[in-house]
């Protein structure tokens, strides 16, 4: 006979407060089958867990359920507390009474009415619950990292220092990423490349790293330690191990239109380029939508240069397949695109540019060789006007821009005026700003130093029309602290555009299985205590692709990523989840809509003899890879005829639990 | 068609008679003047077969059993049950090496009240499978309506009025599994309403609203496979529209991830079994439902 403890926690009064905890232990008292109910302050701590323990010896529980918080919170701390205790941990099930009961109810007989309910739904599915033994699968001790920039080079290098072998994918011809474009860095005013380019090279000699450029990943299979990742390189039509970075192909080059995406567009680049001086691989790349030889046939002339015989025409690309334990994604950013801030001019006149733009006219690498000249006609600008939160921070029923603080623009438009200023002090600087938040070690001393020591204009409004009138930008905005409008005529209007996702990241965190917010950002699996995990297990984040942060809080969010890649792969099995799907082979059709429907391929088909009652026939069968199952029970519910079931989320355990909260109605 | 028809039979004789195929699955005179009976046939009563406006019934399903046997089977195949014969061979149900497809044109079928409600939305004269076709220019296309309009005015309903409107149709219902029996999506080895073990059978042979959830656990089942035949709504004796439950599935599928009929390519994966990126999110079909 079966005879189930129920234990209802109060969590202080978490639950207590809208719940009368002894009145839903009284209740399940009554309930066939429970022989003991029992509630206590916090059942999580070491006295709860030893009422459980104790209550299990004394009355010889075959099953327990606790009324607690999620599941997902202390599942596992009570399922070791039976185990302890000489019960199956799988004999142990969780009536959410927190989260789905006290929380969302403010009347107490409400609440308890409905705890009562959970807590009956719970016994009904704990009654028909069966034993289960966990099993083990391998871990793959190689990582994937999306991304080669700042967070998926650090990342790397983390993960390479531990011993592990690491992969980093990225989509353009070099790694570096965004902090590649940038000037010099807040707080400090270091030049980014001083500092990054290091690490490149560090990541380019590292025996553990595998730098897999222009690339992009196009499938992902499997499960936490043994994901199995389809990677399509593209063709450069430049053999990468022939290639020594001279140079002379891009001299030679006649096809010069390009637009040069490390500039921003401000300037243009040869057909076949390298992205700039210190890219790794230090390799070439050919635009096939410029380059006049693919196009046409015609020209060649990179081939007829190229000393170390690396150029291939017939190049294709190429799709390799690799076997990871962990995946990190760390997929970056990008401004968004200004099309609908018509107001700020930036579509209509050349002199309005994003803060990007004005990073590589600053930047002695970028189009203007660091000098700071206007982008109309070259001339030196003596009032530059910074707007804020251009598409930060915006209302919902604006239609256009983001709702969240993109959070570095504070900082580099500081960054950006102090530069200005120090550098050309004969330019008057404005800064339209609606709050300037500086919180971070060194940052409010960084800004106040900019309006302090170099004189830094900055006026809190916003700014509401740009216009181009007699070669001035001309900015009308509001002084709020004067209470007056104001129009500036300005040489150069510098807009802090609002940072997005990079746009891929949405078909990344589909095959990732990983979820995101409204705003495309992947979400972390609990947003305070575990920041750098994505909720599918064996898929970390690292970097802006998670949420807005400067290079300091990257660096730290990709070095706590490979902390976590470290701990999965430092382990040789992982303990798989016993509740895995099975066939009932008396059942199966053969259809094959579970194997279709199967996120992870477990389910195979074999023709097999079939044996039961009047049964004796060769049939095809649904078998599960019990290793590769995740027990998500997808096919569970597209079986139509319930052959394919899963343990310890059994149809008719479900349909039991379904059946007590109707009765109890 | 009588054109067709004789056609037909001539070459379904002459296929069995040549030791091609080892039985013939097609129709035979039935009860009444209007109905015409699934039958195999073999050598010895071949001259039975009919092919007339009367052979509705579809007949995909019957190949289940019927490739089970040793040797090929003809089966005489209108345009419209091919998606059924389609369907039934992606889902490995029927052994395509074993049936020899003899698609057979159609100028609309009829039953006792004149032309077959699913002929009033008839799915073309193409084949979706076939071996051969036999068919002429007077199997021309029906005019097609609007499927989706009876759908449509359900949909304008208030929850209460819709629930009103199910519950009187289905209360109809008098078990006799008709349209299951019927169902070419309906094949499963053991149905989980004969199987007491899985917890629905019981509940859906009580005559409370828990019986209206025979037919909405059955349009679940075929849900993503139902090809839209029509087959369980012309064969209810009860005259319970049935069609109008696949028809919502299939509207909203269309909607949420487009276009898509079950049956037209052997190879496809329906939309219930498929990931795509293009998929709609979650919280769209979860507005829908509010």
């Amino acid at each position: 006979m079966q005879k189930i403890g129920v234990f209802v926690c109060w969590c202080g009064s978490n639950i207590a407060g809208t719940v009368d905890v002894h009145a839903v232990a009284e209740a399940m008292k009554n309930v066939p089958g429970v022989v003991y109910a029992t509630d206590y302050q916090y059942m999580c701590s070491e006295v709860g867990q030893q009422k459980i323990r104790d209550a299990i010896a004394e009355y010889g529980l075959t099953g327990v359920v606790v009324c607690s918080c999620s599941p997902r919170m202390h599942e596992a701390t009570f399922r070791k507390t039976a185990e302890k205790a000489g019960l199956n941990p799988y004999m142990v099930e969780i009536a959410n009474i927190r989260e789905q009961c006290s929380w969302i109810h403010k009347d107490k007989e409400v609440g308890t009415e409905k705890a009562i309910t959970l807590a009956k739904a719970a016994v009904a599915k704990v009654l028909k619950n069966a034993p289960l033994t966990a099993g083990t699968s391998p871990v793959i001790k190689r990582a994937l990292v999306i991304g080669g920039g700042i967070a998926g080079i650090q990342t790397a290098l983390d993960i390479a220092d531990a011993g592990y072998e690491v992969d980093i994918v990225e989509k353009s011809p070099t790694i570096g990423g965004r902090m590649a474009q940038l000037d010099k860095t807040f707080p400090t005013l270091d030049c980014a490349a001083c500092i990054l380019t290091p690490k490149m090279v560090d990541a380019a000699q590292s025996e553990k790293i595998d730098i897999i450029s222009y690339a992009e990943v196009e499938k992902v299979s499997g499960f936490v330690g043994n994901f199995t990742v389809t990677i399509r390189k593209k063709a450069r039509y430049v053999d990468i191990t022939k290639c020594t970075g001279c140079g002379a192909c891009m001299e030679k080059c006649p096809s010069r239109k390009g637009k040069n995406e490390f500039n921003m567009g401000l300037n243009t680049r040869t057909a076949i380029y390298i992205p700039f001086a210190q890219a790794i691989p230090n390799v070439a790349c050919i635009d096939p939508e410029q380059c006049i030889k693919l196009k046409t046939g015609k020209c060649g002339l990179c081939e007829k240069v190229c000393s170390a015989g690396a150029i291939n025409y017939q190049q294709q690309d190429e799709i390799i397949e690799r076997q990871y334990g962990a995946i990190v994604a760390a997929t970056g950013f990008k401004p968004i695109d200004l099309t609908g801030f018509d107001e700020y001019g930036y579509n209509t006149c050349k002199d309005v540019v994003t803060s990007l733009e004005f990073e590589r006219i600053m930047n002695a690498a970028g189009p203007t060789k660091g000098q700071l000249v206007r982008p109309s006609d070259g001339e030196h600008p003596h009032e530059i006007v910074f707007i804020q939160c251009v598409g930060s921070r915006c209302t919902e029923d604006a239609g256009k821009g983001k709702t969240y603080c993109s959070k570095i623009c504070c900082m580099y438009t500081a960054k950006h005026a102090m530069l200005v200023r120090d550098k050309y002090p004969d330019v008057n600087v404005h800064v339209f700003y609606i709050d300037v938040r500086t919180p971070g070690k060194n940052f409010d001393e960084f800004y106040r130093r900019a309006v302090e020591q170099y004189g830094v204009d900055y006026i809190k409004g916003m700014v509401g029309k740009v216009w181009e009138q007699n070669g001035k930008v001309m900015v009308q905005g509001s002084d709020l602290l004067n209470n007056e409008q104001i129009t500036i005529p300005a040489d150069m209007v510098v807009l802090a555009a609002a940072i997005e996702p990079n746009p891929g990241a949405r078909d990344l965190a589909t095959m990732l299985t990983a979820s995101m917010d409204t705003n495309d950002f992947f979400t972390e699996a609990h947003p305070k205590l575990r920041p750098v995990e994505s909720p599918t297990a064996g898929v970390f984040l690292s970097g802006v692709c998670q949420g807005p942060k400067d290079i300091p809080e990257t660096v730290a969010q990709a070095g706590a990523a490979a902390s976590k890649v470290i701990g999965l792969l430092a382990k040789d099995h992982l303990v798989t989840n016993p509740c895995v799907a099975h066939s009932n082979e008396l059942l199966c059709n053969g259809c094959s809509q579970c194997e279709k429907v199967c996120p992870y391929g477990a389910i195979s088909y074999i023709d097999k003899e079939v044996r039961g009652p009047g049964v004796r026939e060769v049939r095809r069968i649904a078998q599960v890879n019990e290793a590769v199952c995740q027990g998500c029970g997808a096919c569970t519910v597209t079986c139509p005829s319930g052959a394919m079931d899963l343990k310890g989320f059994a149809n008719r355990q479900i349909i039991a639990e379904v059946d007590a909260i109707c009765k109890a109605q | 068609m009588q054109a067709v028809a004789e056609k037909v039979i001539a070459r379904a004789k002459e296929l069995l008679a040549s030791g091609e195929v080892q039985r013939v699955l097609g129709w035979e005179k039935g009860e009444f003047d209007y109905e015409r009976t699934p039958a195999l046939f073999e050598q010895d009563d071949i001259n039975n077969l009919v092919y007339d406006k009367f052979c509705a019934a579809n007949l995909s399903k019957k190949l289940v059993e019927a490739t089970k046997l040793e040797g090929k089977t003809l089966a005489l195949i209108k345009p419209c049950d091919s998606y059924s014969l389609n369907q039934l061979i992606c889902e490995h149900r029927v052994k395509r090496e074993n049936v020899y497809v003899l698609g057979v044109g159609c100028k609309g079928m009829e039953g006792k009240d004149g032309l077959c409600m699913k002929c009033e939305f008839c799915k073309g004269k193409s084949f979706a499978i076939f071996d051969e076709v036999i068919d002429d220019e007077s199997c021309r296309e029906t005019p097609k309506s609007d499927r989706f309009a009876a759908v449509r005015e359900l949909e304008e309903k208030t929850p209460e009025e819709r629930f009103a409107f199910w519950r009187s149709e289905l209360s109809k219902c008098i078990r006799c599994n008709a349209c299951r029996n019927v169902c070419p999506a309906c094949t499963c080895i053991k149905c989980v309403f004969d199987n007491p073990d899985s917890g629905v059978a019981a509940k859906a042979n009580v005559d409370t609203f828990e019986e209206n959830q025979f037919h909405i656990i059955r349009a679940f089942h075929v849900a993503g496979r139902c090809t839209d035949c029509g087959e369980c709504s012309r064969v209810c004796p009860q005259g319970i529209p049935l069609h109008l439950l696949n028809r919502k599935f299939i509207k909203d599928m269309d909607t949420l991830y487009g276009d898509y009929q079950a049956g037209e390519d052997a190879e496809a994966r329906h939309p219930l079994i498929n990931f795509t990126k293009a998929d709609a999110e979650p919280s769209v079909v979860l507005n829908r439902g509010e």
